[in-house]
């Protein structure tokens, strides 16, 4: 546990590197601030819960690595359809709450584009890092359980903040 | 079965999982927000943010997995106060990990800084904030895991299903809580030792 916890812990400070190389804009903007933890987290989580569906196939030998795979293409299909759904909600609570709590510098338009871009990109990293790792797991003969769900999961954070540093840089 | 079949099937299973902790990440948020002065004031906080809220999740995930493995086998009674060996053992041994992991994240994240020629914290300032900040939330974590998982067993719920959603909800929502209760505890203790923040 101990020696995989160091090394997610490493990978996580990247992120926090990014998040720190654009502080002043996120302190200028408080709805950008309030994105941060709920994008990485559902990125996070978009990733395991198809880490985790894509191990169980793979254990019941009903996955196979191939795109027009029903298993595989479905569930790749539910991840982007779940960011699709559920990013428009975080950006629009995200400035809500914001403009609850404090005063917001952007628009609830600007902040929906942010989130909204921010997770389709992710949703889609999410299924290609999954699927690399799934698949790299199987080759090395290695449990995905054990190994693919962790790696997924912190990679997953640090794209978060990537993606979303990129889409703030574009959009506001 | 089909895609269309395949892809409902995940989509309906992970929808309300994914909206639990939404929620709780909107909330963590929205502490991050209200932090700005402390942002400013410890220079580097931001840059271990990501590493202290994922610590919280690997470290309380996997302590959740133990517990809900032990009561599947038998071997953990589903009661708080039973008191139960195994379960400290296990609850012990997250609490070192978070706080072994977190003070690490701080002293990285100080030299990278430093090297790199960033404004940063004193190094006591950012491993104090780290440690007040994993021991709280790793108290707090703890607890609920505890009370949830067994709770949620003796309904005759999988704890399987309930550790997931339950961690990165309030992972993120504590994590975030008891970092800003850390950082305002150390500035006081930093500047009553006159020391520099």
């Amino acid at each position: 546990m101990l020696p995989v916890l160091l090394a997610l812990t490493v990978v996580e400070l990247g992120s926090g590197l990014v998040l720190g190389a654009f502080e002043e804009r996120l302190l200028r903007a408080p709805s950008l601030l309030v994105l941060v933890p709920v994008t990485i987290g559902t990125a996070g989580n978009l990733g395991s819960i198809l880490a985790a569906r894509l191990s169980t196939a793979f254990h019941l030998g009903t996955l196979s690595f191939d795109p027009t795979d029903d298993e595989l293409a479905g569930n790749a299909v539910a991840t982007v359809a779940l960011a699709v759904t559920l990013f428009p909600v975080i950006g629009l609570g995200a400035w809500t709450l914001a403009s609850l709590v404090g005063e917001t510098t952007l628009g609830p338009g600007t902040v929906l584009v942010v989130a909204l871009s921010a997770g389709v990109t992710l949703a889609v990293l999410a299924v290609a890092v999954t699927l690399v790792a799934t698949y790299a797991a199987y080759r090395l003969s290695l449990d995905p359980d054990d190994v693919v769900i962790p790696v997924v999961t912190n990679v997953c954070d640090v794209l978060g903040v990537l993606v979303l540093f990129g889409a703030v840089l574009v959009f506001t | 079965m089909e895609l269309r079949e395949t892809a409902e099937e995940a989509y309906r299973e992970a929808l309300p999982a994914l909206g639990a902790s939404l929620v709780g990440g909107l909330l963590a948020g929205v502490v991050l927000g209200g932090m700005r002065a402390e942002l400013r004031a410890v220079e580097g906080l931001l840059v271990l943010v990501p590493a202290l809220l994922a610590t919280r999740g690997n470290v309380y995930g996997s302590f959740g997995a133990r517990l809900s493995t032990g009561l599947h086998q038998g071997l953990v009674e589903p009661r708080v106060r039973a008191g139960d060996e195994r379960v400290r053992r296990a609850a012990t041994a997250a609490l070192a990990n978070g706080l072994l992991a977190s003070t690490v994240a701080a002293v990285l994240a100080f030299f990278v800084l430093t090297l790199l020629g960033a404004p940063v914290a004193s190094l006591p300032v950012l491993v104090g904030v780290a440690l007040i900040a994993g021991l709280l939330s790793g108290i707090a974590l703890t607890a609920v895991v505890l009370v949830v998982v067994f709770a949620g067993y003796r309904r005759g719920r999988n704890p399987d299903t309930l550790v997931g959603p339950l961690v990165t909800t309030t992972g993120d929502v504590f994590g975030m809580l008891f970092l800003l209760v850390a950082v305002r505890a150390t500035l006081s203790i930093a500047g009553f030792l006159g020391g520099g923040g």
